[in-house]
């Protein structure tokens, strides 16, 4: 192999060895591993293709082909799936250890060829119809309605289940409006350029991704056109077709009438005849796609599209086909021209009709259609098509310049020029700038924000199949799933989340067996909140399961050299060890968890979204995890502190209380420094003037503020001369310079174009007392 | 500034237009492309715990810049800020990609100079002074003489550097 290749083998070899460790624990007739295979697979498809050795991209293809089956079968292994997946691991491990030493692949295994899962049986075509009512008409959807119109075979419907799957379908509408419009712009961008491989690459992950939300929504027709239009696309992707003009139709067409589903769907989301069957004409579609997938000419009679119609008109984006009357999309109106035989044709393909026979491209639209035209603009105005999307990077700018102004207008109302000014005039447009000013921050924070809904409802489906996975019984309970926060922030607790919520199924919950005879239900719970709180979210994962054993923590962290001895750590210490890397007490390494990868990942993942967490476990009850996290990451609420001459910022949600302590409070312990008893614990006191090098105004702690900060379960109190005051401040990296240092963790701009220093809360905490050696080794500190 | 790829400082000084500063009584020069703007001293905020040529951070119309003070720096005795003191912001290409902002503290600046090739000499060995790596050339303009300074090396790297000025003195003990 050539050592073009060589960069990428690494990427391959990185994902064959999770790989091989879902392999070992598939088993026929279950569907365990079967997501996570899906997905490493997906990332090996998403390796570029002309990166691959290509015996490898055609082995990474036979895998898709076979994970496709059974994903769109039963959903679990069978044995030649069992045996076709060892034998296909074994393969890739030949082939790669071949490209590394340069010397030829194995040989191809015959079976995979004879083996191979038929592809799903297209339906008999029909005889082909006639050509269209409309000479005038070359969209896709109309050519459908007009051949349903005579006589096409009787198509599948859809139902919703609105009433269960309600956030599900709504989260499916506005995914797949973002899919469609990627397809369709994708496709633009294809008849000018066919051999753009990233546009092809992003259609095919479009249509792949849609399959995906239709298969698990069990909405069948849509799922199945989706995935034919994928394996055009894969073949395209491949190489094995190229773009034509017939094949862009082709999707296009198919595009179409996803679309029609969708709007559908959307309709029946916002009350309009919802419940109903769905019906698009799918069948002749998928046979052109099918057809095309083949390389065959388009077995459906079409008017041929001429070049020139094209260049005359952008070619077909569902937007032209969709609208019901002009009036309901304002946008498409220029379009409607084009479109005018169209909509109303491909309407009446998509009434819902009770039985599922497809009503003739009638050429006035139905009365209930008329009826809905209202709801419709309604649903146009909240739903989906208010959306628009744009590069968070633009957000980002956007609420730092808002910061700016908030800061450089209060630069300008403490200008002592401007305070000496007496004018009734000036204090009633300064208020009125302060208010603008105000509400256009407060909008400008909540562009990003975003519910915790979606990764909450995640959530629930991998419960749902950790449950079967482990033969437990499963509840999860929602709550808070409205609150809101920083987008950036949703995205990156994904992962965390899904790793605790599999350790609280795999580990904390007992078997209903052993909860039965503990004397609990058999059904275990595990409760997922949110919720605002200290200036911040708080996400709690709640189980019923067996708690934390602190003995068994305390022992394992010291058979594996992670703490030196037992002594003096108190029970929530004991907790924190599980987030050490390396640890895991589970005994019995599963496919779930127990990989390695562990719990300090997961803290390591929260703190560097300026998060924490807190563990609190009752041996037999349940443990709970909170997580405390920033509402967003481009600006924090914090305390600003005088120090001598110097103001620091101490982020609020480190802060658990401040005070002035009476002469007294503050005791002087033999060879652990100065304490204060803070409600009945003994809390070491760091004056931050002497640590930092400032001269601090006072001497004795009564004459400062005690500020209590915490960080995981270790406590502080601060020193400080004087609170000046609570403010939202804008974070700004201090750059390159300061890189080495974690005693600051940013810097503010106040509101007099000083820089207030935001304090690493962290490090302060954590910085050994005096004589009294950290009982944690290093590792416990870092982060 | 408009040329980016001229912000890649070349290991020896090539001909083109350098800013020159004061520091001490030695004069030394940066190429103008790596200037970004000279502002008046202006309020510096101390963060605690670093190196002592770090003065802390400044607030560049919203931007937070750090200012070393290039007296400390290069192990010269420091003075109180005077009247001239000012500190000249430096862009150099960072090493993870982008542009690295940085405020200098010197004495005072003279003037924008173009150094013709011939104008130049590669450094001199100075006989076991150090530091000569610090240095890409040296200008003799008008019978003074002018330091060139490898910028990139001294801004981005840790540690202070020690550098005496190089004086006509200094010179000509050297070709003695």
């Amino acid at each position: 192999m050539t050592a073009e290749f060589r960069a990428s083998l690494s990427d391959i070899e990185a994902l064959l060895a999770p790989l091989a460790e879902e392999l070992a624990f598939i088993s026929p007739g279950s569907d365990g591993g079967l997501l996570a295979i899906n997905a490493i697979i997906m990332d090996l498809e998403g390796l570029s293709p002309d990166e691959l050795p290509p015996q490898v991209a055609v082995a990474v293809g036979t895998a898709r082909v076979w994970l496709d089956t059974i994903l769109d079968g039963t959903g679990q292994f069978t044995d030649e799936a069992v045996a076709f997946f060892q034998e296909w691991h074994d393969w890739m491990t030949e082939a790669l250890t071949a490209a590394h030493t340069g010397t030829p692949p194995p040989a191809w295994p015959v079976a995979w060829v004879l083996a191979a899962p038929a592809v799903v049986a297209p339906p008999a075509p029909l005889a082909p119809a006639a050509a269209p009512p409309q000479v005038a008409a070359p969209e896709p959807a109309a050519e459908v309605a007009a051949q349903t119109a005579f006589g096409a075979p009787e198509e599948r419907s859809i139902t919703l289940n609105i009433a269960a799957d309600g956030d599900l379908l709504r989260e499916f509408h506005s995914e797949s409006m973002e899919l469609l419009q990627t397809i369709e712009q994708g496709l633009l961008v294809l008849e000018e350029n066919p051999q753009d491989t990233g546009t092809i690459n992003s259609i095919f992950r479009a249509f792949h991704t849609f399959k995906g939300g239709a298969g698990f929504l069990h909405l069948d027709a849509m799922r199945d056109l989706a995935h034919e239009l994928e394996s055009l696309l894969d073949a395209i992707r491949r190489g094995e077709r190229s773009v034509s003009m017939s094949t862009i139709d082709a999707i296009l067409g198919g595009t179409d009438a996803l679309a029609l589903y969708i709007r559908e769907i959307g309709e029946q989301m916002n009350g309009v005849n919802a419940g109903a069957p769905i019906v698009v004409p799918t069948s002749q579609l998928i046979l052109r796609v099918q057809a095309a997938l083949r390389g065959e000419p388009d077995p459906v009679v079409v008017p041929v599209v001429l070049p020139a119609a094209v260049a005359a008109e952008p070619p077909g984006p569902s937007i032209e086909v969709l609208p019901a009357t002009p009036l309901a999309t304002p946008m498409a109106t220029p379009m409607a021209q084009s479109a005018v035989a169209t909509p109303v044709s491909s309407l009446a393909a998509v009434v819902p009709v009770p039985a599922p026979v497809t009503v003739a491209a009638a050429p006035k639209a139905p009365a209930p259609r008329a009826a809905a035209a209202p709801a419709r603009n309604d649903a146009d105005r909240d739903g989906a098509a208010g959306f628009v999307k744009l590069e968070t990077s633009k957000l980002d700018s956007l609420i730092n310049l808002v910061g700016e102004l908030v800061i450089a207008q209060s630069m300008v109302l403490q200008n002592p020029d401007v305070q000496n000014i007496n004018s009734l005039e000036l204090v009633r447009s300064v208020r009125q700038l302060s208010r603008v000013t105000k509400e256009l921050q407060r909008n400008a924070t909540s562009l990003r924000m975003v519910p915790i809904r979606g990764l909450f409802k995640k959530m629930g489906r991998l419960v749902r199949d950790l449950a079967i996975n482990t033969q437990k019984q499963v509840q999860l309970v929602l709550d808070g799933e409205e609150t809101e926060l920083d987008r950036n922030i949703v995205d990156k607790m994904a992962d965390p989340l899904i790793h605790m919520i599999r350790n609280a199924i795999d580990h904390g919950l007992e078997s209903p067996a052993e909860r039965v005879a503990a004397g609990k239900s058999a059904l275990g719970t595990i409760r997922l909140s949110a919720s605002h709180a200290r200036g911040g979210i708080v996400i709690r994962i709640d189980d019923d399961g067996r708690g934390l054993n602190g003995e068994r923590i305390l022992r394992k962290a010291i058979e594996k050299g992670l703490i030196h001895s037992e002594l003096g750590l108190s029970e929530s210490e004991v907790y924190s060890l599980i987030f050490l890397p390396g640890f895991s007490t589970a005994e019995k390494v599963t496919d779930l968890s127990g990989r390695g990868v562990g719990m300090d990942v997961v803290r390591g993942s929260i703190e560097s979204l300026r998060g924490k967490v807190e563990t609190q476990s009752a041996l037999g009850v349940g443990t709970t995890f909170k997580i405390l996290l920033p509402l967003t990451l481009a600006i924090i609420d914090g305390l600003l502190v005088g120090v001598g001459e110097e103001r620091y910022i101490i982020p609020t949600l480190s802060v658990r209380e401040s005070f002035r302590p009476h002469a007294g409070m503050v005791t002087s312990v033999q060879g652990r420094g100065e304490m204060v008893a803070v409600r009945g614990r003994q809390t070491p006191v760091l004056r931050l003037g002497a640590y930092i090098g400032t001269t601090s105004h006072s001497t004795r702690p009564e004459d400062g503020i005690l500020i209590v900060v915490e960080s995981g379960d270790q406590s502080r109190a601060l020193l400080v001369d004087e609170l000046i005051g609570k403010q939202e401040v804008v974070i700004k990296s201090l750059g390159h310079a300061f890189e080495q240092q974690n005693i600051v963790a940013g810097g503010a701009v106040l509101g007099d174009g000083w820089i207030g220093l935001i304090l690493d809360v962290d490090t302060l905490v954590r910085l050994p007392q005096n004589t009294r050696a950290p009982v944690l080794t290093n590792s416990a500190g870092n982060h | 500034m408009t040329d980016i790829s001229a912000t890649n400082i070349p290991m020896a000084a090539g001909a083109g237009r350098y800013l020159t500063f004061i520091l001490g009584a030695s004069s030394y020069g940066i190429p103008v492309l790596n200037v970004r703007e000279i502002i008046r001293l202006s309020p510096i905020t101390p963060v605690p715990k670093m190196p002592h040529y770090i003065k802390g951070v400044i607030n560049l119309r919203g931007t937070v810049v750090a200012v070393l003070d290039l007296r400390s720096k290069f192990e010269m005795p420091t003075i109180p800020y005077g009247e001239r003191t000012c500190i000249v912001v430096i862009q150099v290409p960072g090493s993870t990609g982008g542009n690295i902002l940085m405020g200098a503290v010197v004495d005072a600046v003279e003037e924008v100079v173009s150094l013709a090739a011939n104008e130049i000499e590669p450094t001199p060995d100075f006989g076991g002074m150090p530091d000569t790596q610090y240095i890409l050339g040296i200008a003799t303009i008008r019978g003074g003489v002018k330091t060139l300074l490898n910028i990139q090396k001294i801004f981005l790297e840790d540690g202070s550097v020690a550098m005496h000025g190089i004086t006509p003195q200094t010179l000509s003990n050297v070709t003695e």
